[in-house]
């Protein structure tokens, strides 16, 4: 197994934890499922009102990070605050509230397909019992606005919906109750560049308007020029290097160069490894 | 010693499964009573178990109800016994045949759509989403339908029941020469409440196994369309096999006496 460099980041890391309070800190994260080690010893700031975007392969162990972050997935041992507030050994309380302060817009969009569009954008401000079931509607009409859908799609289902417009109102979902942290896992994986660049726009703007932290995982590097302030490279799970976006082309990171590049050749070996 | 190792091993998968379910079944009862109920959902789930069950459970009691008047008058009728037909037909169905095959045949229909419904929303993210949405999916998903099951179990037994003495009757009169207010009669001659209600408790535990197996394989899926599709089998698998033993269980636990 091959060493992974940890210079660059060392010397990355202290000025970014020192220009925001960091609204995510992440230390020594562990997680395995089986003998399977993901993330080991995984350590992440997300500075108060940037964007982040994770960046590594397939099977990286990505998404783990992010489900870990929103309780879904327990992880092995570490710490996340968010806010200072440690998560992991939370009660469900605690991370209830802390959770009211998310929003994530799954990898497949990941709407409910027994409810309409309406009530899936919906769902986050009756679940908290925010607003009454008018009110609910009116926002939810108003937060499709901002995703570019008009009211005629709120009776659809989401089966009837396409990729894109799946996404749109994930996000719209994401969104409704204007939550502190947007998470994003793979925002554009699946579409066409031109509904990507317009889901990219699309967070980017809401971003900046709601003011929040954002922290997505992305493989594609258009995405992540486009949404995120701070990069991170995620590999053997651990984050290799993490700078602002300006330096993603001369990182000075072989394996950020490889991946950024899209090489074959490189430190990066790509095996065809059997999961579990 | 392999052997025994087997079967230790063995062993051991089956108590740590059965203490999951266990586990499952618990956290969903615990939460759905300690939070808010879903009434929305606790209705759909009763329309869906319970209406539209309604003819596969009717169609299952007629055939079943007809079929035991045969069969018990070819037997009887070799010692004069017919008269005991009613009788036979209307505590074979309250106490065995109505909740057994009631169980099993909504086992098949709701508990493998149970498992397929949580399944694709387990591996298409949507439990995950809930969980994201500060809704319990314990709560939201999992205790409506064991509810459910429980309440409306016992209401589509008692259907059946009705029906299976129907279908007893309509054999009795038309085929077997029957009078048909007599064969009423002598239905409720011997008929006690109690050979009602342990069918309806039958049922109301076969319902909750039921669902309970559909919720707990679903929700555990894992891996794509074909887990989902895996755990369908072993809902419906487990729930026919649970039924079966806690039939005897509870009939053991009202008639050993
Ligand atoms: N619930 C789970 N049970 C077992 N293994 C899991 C589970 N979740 C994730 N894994 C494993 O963890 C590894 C990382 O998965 P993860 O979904 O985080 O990858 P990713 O970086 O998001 O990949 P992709 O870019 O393809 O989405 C994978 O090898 C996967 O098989
Ligand atoms: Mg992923």
């Amino acid at each position: 197994m091959p060493e992974t460099p940890t210079t660059p980041i060392l010397a990355e890391r202290p000025a970014a934890a020192a220009a925001a309070p960091a609204k995510i800190a992440i230390r020594g994260l562990v997680k395995s499922f089986g003998r399977k080690r993901v993330l080991r010893g995984l350590d992440l700031d997300v500075p108060e009102g940037r964007s982040l975007v994770v960046i590594g392969g397939s099977g990286s162990g990505k998404s783990v990070l992010i489900k870990s972050v929103l309780g879904i997935v327990t992880p092995d041992a570490g710490s996340i605050r968010v806010d200072g507030q440690e998560l992991v050994g939370a009660s469900r309380a605690e991370l209830d509230r802390a959770r009211r302060k998310f929003g994530m817009l799954f990898q497949g969009a990941a709407l409910f397909d027994s409810l309409p569009v309406l009530e899936n954008v919906a769902f986050g401000l009756l679940a908290r019992r925010l607003v009454d079931r008018r009110t609910a509607r009116e926002r939810a009409i108003a937060t499709l606005a901002k995703v570019g859908l008009g009211p005629e799609a709120a009776d659809l289902y989401p089966a009837e919906l396409s990729g894109g417009m799946q996404k749109r109102v994930g996000l719209a979902r994401a969104i409704a109750a204007e939550p502190e942290i947007l998470f994003f896992d793979e925002p554009t994986t699946g579409l066409d560049p031109i509904m990507a660049d317009v889901i990219n726009e699309l967070i980017r703007g809401l971003v900046s308007e709601l003011g929040a932290t954002a922290l997505s995982i992305t493989h594609d590097m258009a995405s992540v020029r486009k949404i995120a302030h701070r990069v991170a490279m995620l590999y053997e799970g651990k984050i290799i290097w993490e700078g602002p976006v300006e330096r993603l082309d001369d990182s000075g990171n072989p394996y950020v160069d490889q991946f950024v590049h899209g090489r074959a050749e490189g430190p990066i070996k790509v095996g065809v490894e059997r999961n579990g | 010693m392999n052997f025994l190792a087997a079967i230790g091993r063995a062993t051991l998968a089956l108590l740590s499964t059965v203490g999951a379910v266990v586990l499952f079944a618990l956290g969903a009862v615990v939460s759905g009573l300690t939070g808010r109920l879903y009434w929305r959902q606790l209705g759909r789930q009763m329309l869906e178990m319970g209406y539209f069950s309604l003819p596969v459970v009717g169609l299952t009691a007629v055939f079943t109800g007809m079929v035991l008047a045969l069969q018990s008058y070819t037997g009887f009728a070799r010692f004069e016994a017919q008269d005991a037909i009613p009788t036979i037909v209307v505590l074979s169905m309250t106490r065995e045949l109505g909740p057994v095959l009631a169980g099993l045949m909504v086992a098949g229909r709701v508990g493998a759509s149970i498992a397929a419904e949580l399944g694709t929303m387990r591996v298409t993210e949507q439990i995950d989403a809930l969980t994201t949405l500060a809704t319990d999916p314990l709560r939201y998903l999992v205790f409506p339908r064991l509810l459910a099951g429980t309440i409306m179990l016992p209401a589509l037994v008692l259907v059946a029941d009705v029906i299976g003495v129907m279908g007893g009757w309509l054999v009795s009169v038309y085929k077997l020469g029957f009078g048909p207010i007599e064969y009423i009669n002598r239905t409720f001659e011997h008929l006690e409440t109690q050979d009602v209600v342990s069918g309806l408790v039958k049922a109301a535990v076969f319902g909750f196994l039921l669902t309970l197996m559909g919720c707990y394989h679903g929700y555990r899926s894992k891996g794509g369309a074909q887990g989902v599709g895996a755990a369908t089998t072993r809902a419906v698998v487990s729930a026919s096999i649970l039924i079966l033993i806690a039939n005897y269980v509870v009939t053991e636990l009202f008639f050993a006496r």
